[in-house]
């Protein structure tokens, strides 16, 4: 019963679209990864997310290192084991029976007869399951360009703008920010005090005031200023408030309105701690902010993260970056087979 | 939606079991397959959910179920009383020390949600007479002391804050000559959030533990945690050892499974919940709610205690037997509305009830009135009329109609519909009666055509 469960859902999913994979064809302009002056410190960087995904690592790994050990041949029984070990990543129930069900075939196509061999296919499932989507490259094209930051409340929105802009300047942009959480106390401060710390200037009214006006202060600021990004917060929002998601709906008016024909990125900011409503926010944000991207932040502790693989599986809405710690440097670009290496080596 | 696709899913399980008469070990593993799968999307931890499993299955295979309401109610019935139970009780109260200042500190992860449950808890002391300091210990987060500031104004309450460049423990510990000082009998300590796994932040507020020893300390959780609530909870818990929880963020549509994984990893209660941005949004715990929450059964199990408390079980057995010979009567159906009335309107309990989808219920309008008329008619009956139908000819349908105020059309229609429902009843085998009966509004349905 519990597969007609699952059969069920899965054939609610809409069949895959062939945009992700389009995406990927463009993915040359890269910012860092193949720069060779930069291979250093990314190799930090990389080190970071290890660190980070090490406890993950260990979750998962040792786990299937034991599940394996402990069996024989595959049968049944390994199966299900395996599927309570992704459950437990925060996969979700949906994704786990599907990827599931393609390692049964897998290992059907293989004639694997080792349950050692699981794992490797397994590893496979989930860097396909990633790269199927996969696209780390921001859209910013125009001058200027512009990305919006959304999400809910405590995700991190503030912290990776800062460290997005950071980025961004570090490639040679001239990055302004705007300071669209107008709601939350000490949010203009917060982002104020990032914008310090990279020499960024930040547009900004009081706080209380109307978030469209700011965001449209700013991209008239971005375009006669010339810059290069401009990058807004808004204020977290829970995706069940109607009334909340209808004032994002009208900054995004505004700026569809402003920026017609200029880049744009909506990116969704997704907490790596969080459970299965990580779908319900994407989802929500999806309709009425048309994301392009999703930064997943809190990575650096125990958290799995699996949410990612079950976010974008289902929404066909690249990982763009990655959040692995506090610091400016904090941010990576979101490399479908490191991630996985990572979870598995 | 996530949330109703699981409920649907949940009462589809459920009324499969509802439509047995009895249930035996393969039904409930059946549905305990079921509830583990909802508990899993709830996020509530896989450990938690095996060991929760294990223990109602326990419960429900044996002779309980077969004595209670419906096998299948009996079922949800323990699996919420086992939930709740694991929910813990309602203690939303803060330990007061009998030396003031009573110190009160706040920990967590980032982005939980510890500034804004700081001031929605001093408010909430404030108006309970107390004398709140609100202390800003998180010295890493840009911006951090100015939000308190600002929440603190906004609930007007003061806030003691040494700048970014002090030690939290400086700071703390500063605070409370401050408070002594300044006649502050509550003190609330803001702290930076931090992973569980930063071993020198979480040494940090090992310190402040310490060397202060706060009356209360609370974990601040944000209740759309995953399956790493556990990891988050029992790091927390063994470092400090909290006194309690803050749930926030529940005003969302999570199902907030990581209440439960918290409850079985801490066995601390859960003493308050956020339950929107405002500052005045500070709830207590209802475990019960909470369990209805995470099962997604909503209403339908207030229903099932509802049906519970008003049927007796003697009464229904003598009119399962009344049907069973054909001997139903108006005076026996009258005895049924009365009884199904005293659950409440009717209106209400049809939406409680489950598989009745609640967009079509909001059409369907069940008139109140129209139970009084039907009530009416069968008192203008004499006792032999409503014991025997039959002989209620055309002058006594008059009768009937004048005495209860309505027409004979009324009358006629409604003893029609009884025939009919009679007729119908007498294809019911036991079985069938035990769900006509337990299940009120179906019963009386065709009454109201």
């Amino acid at each position: 019963m519990l597969k007609n469960l699952f059969k069920q859902k899965e054939e609610e999913n809409p069949e895959e679209s062939e945009n992700a994979r389009d995406d990927e064809k463009v993915t040359t302009r890269q910012d860092g990864e193949e720069k060779p002056e930069e291979a250093v410190s990314l190799g930090g960087l990389f080190g970071r997310l290890k660190e980070g995904l090490t406890k993950t690592k260990k979750g998962i790994t040792d786990r299937v290192d034991d599940l394996v050990k402990s069996y024989t041949k595959i049968d049944e029984e390994l199966f299900e084991e395996l599927e309570e070990i992704l459950i437990t990543a925060d996969l979700g129930v949906n994704t786990t029976m599907e990827i599931i069900d393609q390692l049964r075939d897998r290992v059907k196509e293989n004639k694997a007869t080792d349950p050692k061999e699981v794992k490797g296919l397994l590893k496979e499932l989930l860097t396909e399951a990633l790269e199927e989507v996969a696209n780390p490259t921001l859209d910013l094209e125009t001058t200027p360009s512009i990305i919006m930051v959304v999400g809910v409340n405590g995700v991190g929105k503030t912290t990776s703008i800062g460290k997005i802009a950071h980025k961004l300047k570090g490639e040679g942009k001239k990055v302004l920010l705007a300071a669209g959480d107008t709601f939350r106390a000490g949010a203009i401060e917060q982002l104020k005090i990032w914008g310090e710390r990279s020499g960024i200037d930040v547009i900004s009214h009081q706080e209380g005031s109307d978030p469209a006006a700011v965001i449209y202060d700013a991209i008239q600021a971005a375009k006669s200023r010339k810059v290069d990004v401009l990058i807004c917060d808004t204020a977290g929002r829970l995706h069940n408030k109607k009334n909340l998601m209808n004032e994002l709906g009208k900054v995004f008016k505004i700026v569809r309105r402003e920026c017609e024909g200029l880049s744009q990125e909506s990116l969704l900011v997704l907490d790596a701690t969080t459970g299965q409503n990580a779908i319900q926010q994407a989802k929500i944000f999806k309709e009425v902010t048309n994301i392009s991207g999703l930064v997943l932040t809190k990575l650096d502790g125990t958290a799995k993260g699996g949410i990612v693989i079950s976010v974008s599986k289902e929404l066909k809405v690249p990982v763009k970056l990655i959040g692995v710690g506090e610091k400016l440097e904090d941010l990576q670009s979101f490399e479908p087979k490191i991630f996985v290496d990572a979870l598995f080596d | 939606m996530i949330f109703e696709g699981l409920a649907e899913k949940l009462q589809n399980t459920f009324s499969k079991l509802k439509s047995k008469g009895k249930l035996n070990e393969q039904d409930v593993t059946a549905a305990m397959r079921e509830v583990k799968m909802a508990l899993l999307e709830a996020d509530v931890n896989f450990k938690v959910v095996k060991d929760f499993i294990g223990r109602v299955k326990e419960r429900a295979v044996g002779d309980e179920v077969l004595e209670s309401l419906t096998p299948g109610q009996h079922v949800i019935k323990i699996v919420k009383d086992e939930l709740t139970r694991l929910m813990g009780e309602t203690q939303s109260k803060i330990n007061f020390s009998n030396k003031p200042p009573t110190i009160i500190m706040m920990a967590g992860l980032q982005g939980a949600g510890k500034t804004t449950t700081c001031g929605k808890l001093a408010k909430l002391l404030k108006k309970q007479g107390k004398r709140p300091l609100l202390v800003a210990c998180d010295v890493y987060r840009p911006a951090a002391i100015s939000q308190l500031e600002i929440v603190g104004e906004q609930v007007e309450v003061p806030v003691f804050s040494m700048g970014d460049q002090e030690k939290p423990i400086t700071i703390a510990r500063e605070s409370i000559v401050h408070a002594e000082k300044n006649g502050n009998d509550v003190v609330i300590i803001d702290t930076a959030g931090r992973l569980h796994i930063d071993s020198d932040l979480m040494n940090e507020l090992k310190e402040i533990d310490e060397q202060l020893h706060p009356h209360e300390k609370l974990l601040v959780l944000d209740s759309m945690t995953g399956q790493d609530a556990v990891n988050v909870a029992k790091e927390f818990n063994e470092t400090i050892e909290i006194n309690g929880v803050i749930l926030t963020k529940l005003d969302g549509d999570t199902r907030g499974g990581a209440a439960l994984s918290i409850r079985a990893v801490t066995d601390k209660p859960i003493k308050f919940v956020g339950m929107g941005e405002k500052l005045d949004e500070l709830e207590a715990f209802h475990p019960d709610r909470m369990a209805s929450r995470i099962l997604g059964m909503g209403d339908m199990l207030s229903l099932i205690e509802k049906a519970e408390s008003s049927f007796d079980q003697k009464k229904a057995k003598e009119m399962e037997e009344k049907l069973r010979t054909q001997q139903f009567t108006f005076e026996d159906f009258l005895e049924q509305l009365e009884q199904i009335r005293n659950m409440g309107p009717i209106g209400d309990m049809l939406n409680m009830l489950p598989g009745v989808p609640s967009k079509q219920m909001k059409n369907l309008n069940v008139d109140e009135k129209e139970l009084n008329h039907i009530q009416a008619i069968i008192q203008s009956m004499t006792r032999d009329e409503r014991t025997n139908p039959s002989i209620i000819n055309g002058s006594r349908r008059k009768r009937i109609a004048a005495g209860s105020g309505t027409s004979v059309q009324q009358v006629n229609k409604l003893i029609k519909q009884f025939e009919q429902t009679r007729k119908m009843m007498k294809q019911f085998s036991g079985s069938g009666m035990d769900k006509l009966k337990k299940k009120g509004g179906k019963f009386n349905m065709p009454f109201f055509g």
